[in-house]
């Protein structure tokens, strides 16, 4: 019986037929694409994305240069160097961060005691030359002025699990 | 007038490329050219309103036989000089033949005449009503059947010579079997063990491992199962349990 | 006036001429829109979208991809051949192309109504075999030329049994002409009575224009793209225009032979409104969402598999089927040079 079984099953082609009935019931079914630069998926809080450099409300930065972010970095993209400044507050003079080395870890955030550097919900910032890339401190001040109502937000929403 | 043409261009290409094929260095090209060759051929074969041989000879000897030539053309390292090294000593037999075929191609053309007997023939057969397929038919199966039959069996002798000279059963071989992987159970060859704490598979006895996969192998001492060897583990299963 | 003007000898080029671009034109935008077909079709299997930013649906994706084939460069290996580098493509679309010559849209309605279409069909597809084999050779590298290997032997394989299944439709039909043979199946089409060669036929098509399952010529997993791995630009666009002109023959042919060409379903009044060459469409497109299909389900066979299959199931196969439909015809008296219907 077995093998009248199996000899109908591979002549009437039972098992190909099965798999081509499953893959049509899909082609019915709704899609799960998204389109993606209309529609976009919803993020954590805890996304990392691009960098930013965040300042207080009076509008100082946050940055106090303890290089805490700079000795963590496994991919050593982060290059920090600081002196005093004119009110003898010690501040950086220059802030870079690679964004070609960086690997999104977010050790840097985890690092910083002041909340200064973070990465935010930006994952759409690619260029068109590597040299753009090459983030200064300039630019991620301006990227945290630009994206600050959004990170603060994260920030408070993530803070009960910390 | 375009029939005219249409031959002397056939003609011309036709000859052109066959005296391509035997004096074009590489291989692969003169196995091109004798398909372009062919493909004239069949252009003539057309114009003479035989449509069925020229598609018949694209589609046999362009098509297939010519298609095995070039497999072996390109897999094989044909060098020059090896290929060279004969034409001196073959040169006067090749001119003696040459010199025949010349010879005798002059002679039938001074003699070259019409029996007016068949040019009648031929203007009231009835061959002439039906399409050349049917009429290469009505010949071929009822006044030639018997050579038509002698031709099949003399190409099955042929192949099955082919197969004889190249049937290499090599005892290592590992062929699949695959009714024999289709009619497999899970309960022949799958075992599920609860193993006891601090002990291991071979404490309780052991996997049974089937013995045959489903390669099979011919020779003795190759790698693999033996034959003879059962690759249903039910009856040692069933063993185990009879002792336990 | 026309009339007499196509009498003439230039007239009758003329309308030649006319005739092709009638029938190419036509296929090669069915060619340009299949590309688009098959990642819609293929994306909706997978639960996804496919393209749909080039124009409403994306409609306009074949040109972008064709303007994005013909700027991109032209690069020719080193020690290839130069000259059979570059007639190997031409020579597998122009082949591709030149098989529509033979094929009837309607009634009469073909570009060459020869006698022996359907030998024709089978010695232009015997001469595919060398744009593959010559681009292979030509491009000198191991695995264009395993590729070519690979396809050429398939193709040649599943040649035989393609063959032998016409053999059969030959012998209901009584005649090699492709508009005799959709005219015999106005009482039944071929796919009823012939099931099994129908099943056998499509597979053989799919072996035959070297497409999932059975594209070993390409194995992207083993042999990068096989044949046409060194191929770029243009000459690359031909293999593939060629490859999608194929499958729309292939399933041109299928609808000819088994699902009664242009013959509407039943010969009553809503089926006969639709014209004649629509019922041919609905029936190509058919028979190519099948071969699409096929690709989304099914996972690649191997080589010796393919090669198992194609002569030791196939060919014996449709060799009984052939012995089965003679002695059918000769017992019961039916088909004998008048055809079954």
């Amino acid at each position: 019986m077995g093998f009248i079984d199996r000899i109908a099953r591979s002549f009437l082609l039972s098992e190909l037929l099965a798999g081509l009935g499953i893959t049509l019931s899909y082609f019915f079914k709704s899609k799960a694409t998204i389109n993606y630069p209309y529609e976009k998926s919803p993020l954590s809080p805890r996304f990392r994305g691009e960098h930013a450099l965040r300042r207080y409300a009076n509008g100082e930065e946050r940055c106090i240069a303890c290089k805490l972010c700079e000795s963590t970095c496994p991919a050593e993209a982060i290059t920090i160097e600081a002196e005093e400044r004119a009110d003898g507050s010690r501040r950086t003079t220059r802030y870079d961060i690679d964004m070609t080395k960086c690997i999104y870890c977010g050790l840097c955030q985890e690092a910083c005691p002041v909340d200064a550097i973070v990465q935010g919900p930006n994952y759409e910032f690619a260029t068109e030359t590597r040299e753009e890339l090459i983030y200064n401190k300039s630019k991620l001040l301006a990227n945290g002025d630009q994206w600050e109502s959004a990170l603060a937000l994260r920030i408070e929403q993530d803070a009960p699990y910390r | 007038m375009t029939p005219i043409i249409l031959f002397y261009i056939f003609a011309i290409i036709l000859l052109l490329s066959a005296i391509m094929v035997v004096s074009v260095r590489n291989s692969v090209h003169a196995a091109l050219f004798l398909i372009l060759a062919f493909c004239n051929a069949a252009g003539l074969f057309m114009l003479a309103g035989a449509e069925f041989l020229a598609v018949l000879l694209v589609a046999i000897y362009a098509g297939a036989v010519m298609v095995l030539f070039m497999f072996i053309v390109m897999t094989m390292q044909t060098e020059l000089v090896q290929l060279k090294e004969g034409v001196q000593r073959y040169m006067p037999v090749g001119c003696v033949i040459a010199f025949i075929l010349i010879i005798e191609f002059i002679l039938i053309a001074i003699h070259w005449k019409v029996d007016p007997k068949i040019i009648n023939q031929f203007s009231n057969s009835p061959l002439q009503h039906i399409s050349n397929t049917k009429a290469l038919g009505n010949i071929l199966y009822t006044h030639y059947v018997l050579l038509f039959q002698i031709c099949g069996l003399i190409l099955l002798v042929a192949m099955i010579g082919a197969i004889v000279l190249t049937l290499h059963k090599n005892p290592n071989n590992r062929r699949q079997n695959i009714a024999k992987q289709h009619r497999r159970e899970p309960n022949q060859s799958l075992e599920v063990h609860d193993v006891p704490l601090n002990k291991s598979i071979k404490d309780i006895g052991g996997f049974i491992r089937p013995k045959e996969t489903y390669y099979g192998v011919t020779q003795e001492d190759s790698f693999g199962p033996k034959p003879g060897d059962k690759s249903d583990i039910t009856e040692k299963r069933q063993q185990r349990e009879q002792i336990k | 006036m026309e009339h007499f003007f196509f009498h003439t000898l230039a007239g009758s080029i003329v309308l030649i001429v006319l005739k092709t671009l009638a029938l190419l034109v036509p296929v090669l935008v069915g060619i340009a829109y299949l590309t688009w077909l098959e990642r819609k079709v293929l994306a909706a299997i997978m639960l996804r979208k496919g393209p749909n930013v080039v124009g409403p649906f994306g409609l306009m994706q074949p040109f972008a991809d064709a303007v994005k084939m013909i700027f991109k460069e032209t690069v020719i290996p080193a020690k290839a051949n130069r000259v059979l580098f570059f007639i190997a493509p031409i020579l597998v679309f122009t082949l591709s192309l030149i098989a529509w010559a033979v094929i009837p849209v309607n009634n009469g309605w073909a570009v060459a109504n020869l006698n022996i279409g359907i030998l024709y069909l089978l010695a232009i597809s015997s001469l595919g075999v060398y744009g593959t084999l010559l681009a292979g050779w030509a491009s000198n590298s191991k695995y264009s030329l395993l590729g070519a290997m690979r396809a050429t032997a398939q193709m040649i394989s599943y040649e035989v049994s393609i063959g032998l299944i016409i053999v059969s439709i030959l012998l209901l039909v009584g005649s090699a002409n492709l508009n005799d043979i959709v005219l015999a199946q106005r009482r039944i089409w071929f796919f009823l009575p012939m099931f099994p060669m129908f099943i056998i036929f499509f597979i053989s098509c799919l072996a035959e224009t070297n497409r999932p399952p059975f594209d070993f010529a390409v194995g992207e997993s083993e042999l990068v793209a096989g044949f046409f791995v060194e191929y770029s630009s243009m000459a690359f666009g031909l293999f593939f225009l060629a490859e999608y002109g194929n499958m729309i023959l292939m399933s041109a042919i299928i609808s000819i032979l088994f699902l009664g060409g242009w013959l509407p379903p039943l010969d009553y009044v809503p089926f006969t409104w639709i014209p004649a060459p629509f019922w041919l469409i609905i029936k190509i497109l058919f028979c190519l969402f099948c071969f699409i299909w096929v690709r989304s389900a099914f996972p690649r066979y191997r080589y010796d598999q393919l090669m198992r299959l194609g002569w030791k199931i196939f060919l014996p196969f449709s060799l009984i089927w052939v012995v089965l439909t003679a002695g059918f015809l000769m017992s019961t008296g039916i088909g004998i040079y008048g055809g079954a219907g």
